[in-house]
């Protein structure tokens, strides 16, 4: 039998104090992603995908690498955060929800991190 | 995980049929929720046939004329049937709103009537609001100032600052906004919901206030205010009418204007 006091209850441990960060980074990050991802599947679009010559010398110039670049980090960061919500929202219990979102953060930076050295591997040749 | 099916005990079995509405010429059917804790049955859904000249226009009128005829024993919360008590808050038709003010003409074919979803049920359509009162006195929904009041009259404030209060002073607290949010039924041991957040924006923007940025900060808090994903249920299904998605977002941006 729970004999604490639904006031009690409610106020739980207090507020966190913090949360709008990681709101503000979402539409920071959603508002950088758009004009991006637009970007990139013109550029795609333009490009002759099934020759690798002509994908390399298309992301090699500075521009693009940069952008591209931009844009793998804000995807990386935008969809982390994201994620996070969704386990916030759906997994109660407290050691699968801090595992899955330890989980996510790893996996968000293992794949930002990939993607930068590959994109640097055919900056540099 | 969040639940995504009812429990085995409280799956809703097909209950009694009642009929009163023979030869008459506007026959409606109304399926009600019913669930008697002492039984130790499941919930059933009792369906009413009932003759719509015989009572009021209203869903409240339908379920007191079946309380009165049929059967004394269905359990609702009903007081001014006017729309200004939200007693009578339950979900009709698919949709939460009050009994009183929704018209049973108004809803095609059958009327199914369940208690406000996904809160814990005390018998038949009466939920158990002790937690979402709890909520609300969480905010302390009273004007916290440390200037005392004039000694001769009463606090002043601007008719702009008081329009701030309008579509906002309206809400009733029948609980339909936050019984209608997907985030309040998976989060609302944390979440405040829309209707408490309303009423915390009620307070923010009242200019007599001087503990707007304290209120802020009970607020700011990843579940109390941010589990708020902008679905726009809360708005949909207000019966009074009220934005309780904007005055959240509102609420945000000032969380956002005092960090920039």
């Amino acid at each position: 039998m729970n004999l604490t006091t639904p006031l009690a209850r409610v106020r739980g441990l207090g507020s966190a104090k913090h949360g709008t960060e990681h709101f503000w980074q979402q539409r920071v990050t959603a508002i950088l992603l758009a004009p991006l991802c637009l970007w990139l599947v013109i550029s795609l679009l333009g490009l002759d995908l099934q020759d690798y010559g002509e994908v390399v010398v298309w992301l090699r110039t500075p521009v693009n690498t940069l952008l591209l670049l931009t844009l793998v980090v804000a995807a990386c960061h935008h969809g982390q955060l994201g994620v996070q919500v969704v386990i916030e929202d759906y997994i109660h219990d407290d050691w699968q929800k801090v595992t899955s979102l330890i989980m996510v953060k790893f996996l968000a930076i293992l794949a930002g991190l990939a993607s930068i050295l590959a994109i640097l591997r055919v900056f540099l040749g | 995980m969040a639940q995504f099916t009812l429990p085995r005990k409280s799956k809703v079995k097909p209950g009694k049929k009642h009929s009163i509405a023979d030869g008459a010429a506007r026959k409606k059917t109304f399926n009600v929720y019913r669930w008697d804790p002492d039984s130790g049955e499941n919930p059933r859904l009792d369906s009413y046939e009932i003759d719509l000249d015989k009572c009021g226009p209203m869903v409240l009128d339908a379920l007191i004329y079946i309380k009165n005829e049929v059967d004394p024993t269905l359990t609702f919360r009903r007081s001014c049937r006017e729309g200004i008590c939200g007693s009578c808050a339950m979900n009709i038709g698919g949709t939460n709103t009050l009994a009183c003010t929704r018209a049973s003409t108004d809803i095609p074919g059958q009327v199914a009537v369940y208690p406000l979803p996904h809160m814990e049920v005390k018998k038949d359509l009466i939920p158990d609001m002790k937690h979402f009162y709890a909520q609300y006195a969480s905010i302390k929904p009273w004007l916290q100032s440390q200037t005392p009041a004039p000694p001769d009259r009463e606090r002043l404030q601007s008719k702009a600052d008081r329009e701030k209060l309008d579509g906002l002073y309206e809400c009733i607290l029948c609980a339909c906004c936050s019984t209608s949010c997907p985030s309040y039924w998976w989060n609302s041991d944390r979440y405040l919901g829309p209707a408490i957040l309303l009423q915390a924006y009620r307070w923010i923007v009242d200019s007599r206030d001087e503990h707007t940025g304290e209120r802020l900060d009970e607020l700011e808090d990843p579940f109390r205010l941010y589990r708020c994903h902008t679905i726009m249920n809360c708005t949909n299904t207000c019966p009074k009418g009220l934005n309780p998605a904007k005055a959240i977002a509102e609420i945000k941006k000032l969380m956002v204007v005092r960090t920039i």
